[in-house]
């Protein structure tokens, strides 16, 4: 297996640095913050929980939780699988309603009001296997009422930052689960959704891609950014993308504690991973996913 | 997941060997041909040497001499008839069973209200409605197509639902954060996506329509396969009797495949992981 998946993941590579110099370049035609991606620079409150509570008969699957992420930041979660990362994001989403408790998105409450401001991703790429890539990608455009060529033509340009250039008319299965993935992206991100939720994005991937991939996303939420909630059970991801981490409890899930990650910019994920703090933060958040278990 | 991954490879693999197609149809074809060519060959055994009458199992000679003999006064016309028969009566379930399986989808009291009807009129014996049929509308082309369509549509519906209703919940819950209404997610996702399944029931009620057909014309006719084999019978002619069922035959084998032709092109994608 490692023979075969290696193939394509290798193939990422270069379309991906490709990607690299292109997109300050990109980011120059549309007035993007590439200067100041330093640090989030709106302020304000992009998602509040408080007490929130969930349970599905008897199982209580997240209780008494009270998060707060600011306005195009980016907050990871971590957690032991079960511990409710998944329903939380899907309570936030508007796809739940908690039992107990408040959610706030940009000032929606009820649940059709957070979908209409929230973008869901799961673990799992769901393309539709009939349509190209452009038609994935086009789906929301499509949903909110844009003619079908036109919705094509405006995710065509996006399509070279993506690393997906050359591939618009291929189906689903003729793509490696690295690109895949990225389709699934720019899907979620054409819905134009001020709020990004990723339910372990890269979970299903190799960890060669998913390593690619995480340095991609980084680089792309740094050029656009989006109040985003991660969850994953991989701390390193965590810590690669989020600029806050929360660990969660297993079950019922709370959160146990949050960590500030202060890291510099502009380093490539192999300078972040070997750099002192981030080695000290890991250790801390695994430690305590041990003693959370 | 990985499988996912490898998919690519397999992609490139399989694309060189394009030009070996056609040999390799003839090579799938083999079996069948060869099953075909030994079932002739013991029929004829049988129908010469064993001294069974001609009236009891026409030997296959006999039965293509006649059908060459009474093609243009008979069986040509009978032959035209029924086939007007059985592809209207099959479009005319198609139509009836995508209407009644996206009504039933889309809403559950109907889908309660209906379905038990619709079960029920499984169980109605054709043979007897049939009859029933061309006393109300008498020896036109009517009854058959209701007769083609209560038997085709039936499997046509079940596939369909099972299809509309096999989308992945968690694909659903995407849509909805896509700004997916209803009515786009229907369009958008659970139609196409059940298409294959579709298609598995056209497969069946195309097996189905020539024999719809054939009750029909039984029950009151004038012309068409059904009414050359009423004709045929009584007097012994069962040569005639097999030349026509060859001829149903061909025609459920041809529909058959035309479903399976139209499958391919309205729905490539699904031939991804069969074989």
């Amino acid at each position: 297996m490692a023979g075969t998946s290696g193939t394509p993941a290798a193939k990422g590579v270069p379309l991906q640095s490709d990607a690299y110099p292109g997109a300050p370049g990109a980011g120059g035609t549309s007035p993007a913050d590439t200067g100041d991606s330093g640090t989030p620079a709106a302020s304000g409150t992009g998602i509040r929980l408080s007490g929130v509570a969930r349970q599905f008969g008897p199982v209580v699957a997240v209780s008494g939780v009270d998060l707060e992420v600011p306005l195009h930041s980016r907050l990871a979660i971590v957690g032991p699988s079960g511990c409710g990362k998944s329903t939380l994001l899907a309570l936030i989403c508007g796809l739940d309603e908690p039992n107990e408790g408040t959610i706030d998105v940009l000032g929606a409450t009820t649940s059709a009001d957070r979908l209409r401001r929230c973008a869901w991703m799961p673990q799992r790429d769901l393309l539709l296997p009939w349509r190209d890539v452009l038609g994935n990608a086009a789906l929301a455009l499509e949903n909110q009422g844009v003619r079908r060529r036109t919705a094509r033509q405006r995710v065509g340009h996006l399509v070279e930052r993506f690393g997906l250039a050359g591939f618009e008319e291929k189906l689903p299965y003729q793509l490696s689960g690295g690109m895949r993935q990225r389709v699934s992206f720019l899907r979620t991100l054409v819905a134009g959704k001020e709020v990004l939720l990723l339910d372990e994005p890269f979970g299903a991937l190799d960890s060669i891609t998913r390593a690619d991939l995480q340095e991609w996303l980084r680089t792309a939420l740094d050029a656009e950014p989006r109040t985003t909630v991660l969850v994953t059970h991989d701390v390193e991801e965590a810590l690669l993308i989020g600029e806050r981490v929360v660990v969660m409890s297993a079950r019922p899930g709370r959160i146990r504690a949050q960590f500030e990650v202060h890291l510099p910019h502009a380093g490539s994920r192999r300078e972040l991973i070997r750099h002192p703090e981030f080695a000290e933060l890991r250790d801390e958040i695994l430690s305590l996913l041990e003693a959370v278990t | 997941m990985s499988t996912t991954v490898t998919r690519p490879d397999e992609s490139e693999v399989t694309a060189p060997e394009k030009s070996g197609r056609t040999s390799a149809g003839i090579r799938r074809a083999l079996p069948a041909a060869a099953i075909l060519i030994a079932i002739g060959l013991i029929w004829e055994a049988v129908s010469h040497w064993f001294g069974v009458p001609n009236y009891v199992l026409p030997s296959l000679d006999s039965i293509w001499s006649i059908g060459v003999s009474s093609w243009s006064g008979t069986l040509a016309s009978a032959t035209w008839v029924t086939t007007e028969e059985v592809l209207l009566g099959f479009l005319l379930s198609i139509v009836v069973a995508l209407v009644v399986a996206f009504a039933l989808h889309s809403s559950r009291v109907v889908r309660n209200a209906v379905y038990p009807l619709l079960i029920g009129s499984q169980a109605v014996p054709v043979v007897v409605i049939a009859p029933v049929l061309a006393i109300i509308f008498g020896y036109t082309i009517t009854p058959k197509l209701i007769v083609v369509t209560l038997i085709c549509f039936f499997p046509i519906v079940v596939n369909t639902i099972d299809g509309l209703a096999s989308v992945d919940p968690e694909l659903l819950r995407v849509m909805r954060t896509l700004d997916g209404n209803r009515w786009a997610t229907l369009r958008r996702v659970e139609a196409p996506a059940a298409l294959p399944s579709i298609f598995s029931g056209l497969r069946i009620a195309a097996t189905y329509a020539p024999i719809g057909a054939v009750f029909g014309e039984y029950a009151g006719s004038q012309n068409g396969l059904g009414y050359v084999m009423i004709q045929a019978i009584p007097q012994l002619e069962t040569a005639l009797v097999f030349a026509a069922i060859f001829i149903l035959t061909a025609e459920a084998i041809l529909l058959f495949i035309a479903v399976s032709v139209a499958e391919r092109i309205i729905c490539p994608w699904a031939r991804e992981g069969k074989r």
